[in-house]
């Protein structure tokens, strides 16, 4: 019970940490794409919030500014630029039936298991908060994978991208507080091309097979004639 | 210093010129250009590192050493002669109604852009921006492959990114916990991902960490070389988009992977102690040379065929690098030059074969002796060669490989020479109709420029041939940067 005697903002850090990881499981079993959309802005704003706090907590200061990037990037602009593109390809009342979603989300909490059973060897390491962190970052990177190939949909795919991309994020902060800093902006520019580009492909889908499915996606294998 | 960051700047500065006038043209020659001063400003920065060894700028952001100047050489060569293959050839799509002014803008902007960030890749003394460069010579890219905007090329261009992303972003993690190890055995310093500085403390590391971040990033890098079984987007990627693309990604990109994890084990081996990272990196080498090899003989589109020869020599290579001793190592840096020198010759030839044909399927090109000698006989040539025929360099430095293998892993010899033979069945079964075949009535020949070509051949002859005495010695030096030990 060693937990109970960690500070106040190490606790909060870790409580931050499991609604994170709450929230992957979210995105995995919603199938409306617009809450899809929400609950990826909120896990921003949860990883947001966690940032913050590991900033105040170890004085590291230039952490605010990843926390800051995270707020505009991931809370704001992303959520915003998905949901206009959705308006705009008009599939917002679209609700996609995820198949055998019971099966997905224990394939998801076997996934939280493998990711503890993972950083076992690292976390006699580190301070007590980081063992479950890290963990948890992995989960979230795992899970987002899970998602990208559970789904058929290409917005859901792309959140599913974004959500791994959260849990690298959290992984580096909670393992590392934060890498140096010019990496921090090297990978946010990534990400936001990648936003971009991503809205180009929707609409390329849409022209070229006529829908956001990606299971029309269908050409290219190795056929026998 | 100032050739290196010449040879940065120019291709940046390329990049923003011609994604305003690309689609002028004379895109194309300026394309050219930009390529041709970026290549001899690259041929000054080995010079430097020929004659004074590693260099490392003053704000520690570059690194330079015999390693990564050669395939910053290589790189720069290849971007060149593709360049000059490009200027036709995209005419010829342009007027033929493929693409239009918008995309052409695109494609030039992201040709520079593409170059550009290969090249911050092999240059940067940060694996963080390691990982940055890898992943934004991805999204570069990636509407490159869609650029058709064919039903199929949209679909390649889809799973190019999200199967490259998924990939890319293990690889990320196995940084993290590289910087989280270096974080402990160097607290408070904010320089602990600098290649220099993990190189000298590598010994303080915590092995635990480094061997699980070693799995991350052969899995995350490994995507990108095309390593089975994580090729998929390979094959699909380097066939559908334009044919200059094709020669570039799979003559320099695939590279560019394989030098990021070798140089992760450059640093983890000597620190774990014991030779995981290698065992690791034969298994999926040798695994993705096999299918590979397989996987030629069912293609039925040209570009394909080659694309799965691509994951065949890489797995190779990777093979060769997990062994690990100074032949083997010798070996494969040689291969990386010959493979990419082949295989760009190859891709550009088969680019004009298309065009002549007016299709991409096996079954629609044939007779291209008859029709265009000059592109029949390249392509012959350069089959030959990639298959590793004696005069040809690629025999070389298979043939270094092959002698290493028998002197650490006899055993393994048996499939390697297995799959060697099925690879070239399989590449001269479909290769050898196109060319001899009966030319179907009314094909005519194209406009082609095969000096790059030849000229790439030549080059592969004579380093197969004799290596010089320079070069050589270059890549000896390289060999004792990577294992400690040198082969002359």
């Amino acid at each position: 019970m060693a937990g109970l005697h960690l500070p106040l903002i190490e606790q909060l850090v870790l409580c931050l940490a499991a609604l994170v990881l709450f929230t992957s499981f979210l995105l995995l079993a919603q199938g409306r794409i617009v809450s899809l959309i929400h609950t990826f802005a909120w896990q921003g704003g949860l990883l947001c919030a966690a940032t913050c706090l590991m900033a105040i907590n170890s004085g590291r200061y230039h952490l605010l500014i990843s926390a800051l990037l995270t707020l505009a990037l991931k809370v704001f602009f992303i959520p915003w630029q998905l949901r206009r593109l959705v308006l705009r390809l008009d599939i917002r009342r679209e609700v996609e039936t995820i198949g055998n979603p019971s099966l997905i989300m224990l394939a998801g909490g076997a996934l939280v298991l493998f990711s503890y059973y993972v950083v076992l060897p690292i976390r006699e390491l580190s301070l007590l908060a980081a063992r479950n962190t890290i963990a948890v970052s992995l989960a979230v990177i795992l899970i987002g994978m899970l998602m990208i190939i559970s789904r058929r949909k290409a917005v859901a795919q792309v959140i599913g991208f974004m959500s791994m991309e959260n849990g690298l994020f959290f992984a580096a902060v909670v393992a590392t507080y934060g890498m140096p800093m010019v990496v921090e902006l090297g990978v946010a520019f990534d990400v936001l091309v990648a936003a971009i580009l991503f809205g180009i492909f929707f609409f390329q889908l849409r022209a070229g097979i006529g829908s956001l499915d990606v299971d029309h996606l269908n050409r290219l294998h190795e056929k026998d004639q | 210093m100032t050739a290196l960051y010449l040879t940065l700047l120019l291709p940046l500065t390329a990049t923003l010129i011609l994604a305003v006038v690309g689609h002028r043209p004379l895109a194309g020659s300026l394309n050219i250009l930009f390529a041709l001063a970026t290549f001899i400003s690259a041929a000054f920065c080995a010079l430097e590192v020929f004659h004074q060894g590693s260099m490392i700028s003053p704000d520690q952001m570059f690194y330079l050493d015999a390693f990564n100047v050669y395939l910053v050489l290589v790189n720069t060569l290849v971007g060149f002669t593709t360049a000059i293959f490009s200027r036709p050839y995209m005419a010829h799509e342009l007027a033929i109604g493929r693409v239009d002014a918008p995309r052409m803008r695109l494609y030039h902007a992201m040709y520079q852009g593409f170059l550009l960030t290969m090249l911050v890749a092999l240059t940067t003394n940060n694996l963080g921006i390691l990982w940055v460069a890898v992943e934004g010579a991805t999204l570069a890219t990636v509407l490159l492959v869609s650029l058709y905007r064919t039903p199929e090329s949209i679909e390649a261009g889809w799973k190019y990114f999200i199967l490259c992303g998924v990939g890319i972003a293990q690889a990320l993690f196995g940084t993290v916990l590289i910087y989280f190890a270096a974080e402990r055995a160097l607290p408070g310093r904010d320089d602990a991902l600098l290649w220099t500085v993990l190189k000298e403390h590598a010994d303080a590391l915590e092995p635990t960490v480094l061997i699980l971040a070693f799995v991350f990033l052969l899995v995350g890098y490994g995507t990108k070389i095309g390593l089975v079984p994580l090729h998929n987007w390979l094959p699909d990627a380097h066939s559908e988009g334009p044919t200059p693309m094709s020669a570039i990604l799979s003559g320099l990109l695939l590279n560019i992977a394989l030098y990021a994890v070798v140089r992760y084990k450059m640093l983890i081996e000597p620190a774990l102690g014991n030779h995981l990272p290698g065992y690791l990196m034969m298994g999926f080498g040798l695994l993705s040379f096999c299918v590979a090899g397989l996987l030629i003989h069912r293609q039925r589109d040209i570009k394909r065929l080659f694309s799965y020869s691509s994951i065949e020599h890489m797995g190779l290579m990777t093979f060769a690098f997990g062994i690990g001793g100074p032949l083997a190592t010798f070996g494969g840096l040689l291969h990386m030059i010959v493979h990419s020198l082949t295989k760009s010759a190859i891709f550009v030839t088969v680019g004009h074969a298309a065009q002549l044909a007016g299709s991409q399927k096996i079954a629609n090109i044939r007779g291209l002796i008859q029709t265009q000698p000059r592109i029949g006989w390249c392509f012959v040539i350069g089959t030959a060669a990639i298959a590793g025929f004696p005069p040809f360099g690629v025999f070389t430095s298979e043939f270094l490989l092959f002698t290493a293998t028998m002197k650490s892993w006899p055993l393994l010899v048996i499939p390697l020479l297995i799959g060697l033979s099925i690879a070239f069945a399989g590449m001269f079964r479909q290769v050898a109709p196109m060319v001899f075949g009966e030319p179907p009535p009314g094909q005519k020949p194209v406009s082609a420029n095969m000096l790059p070509v030849i000229f790439h051949l030549l080059l592969v002859l004579w380093l197969g041939i004799a290596i010089p005495d320079v070069l050589a010695r270059w890549l000896d030096q390289a060999t004792i940067l990577v294992v400690g030990q040198g082969v002359l």
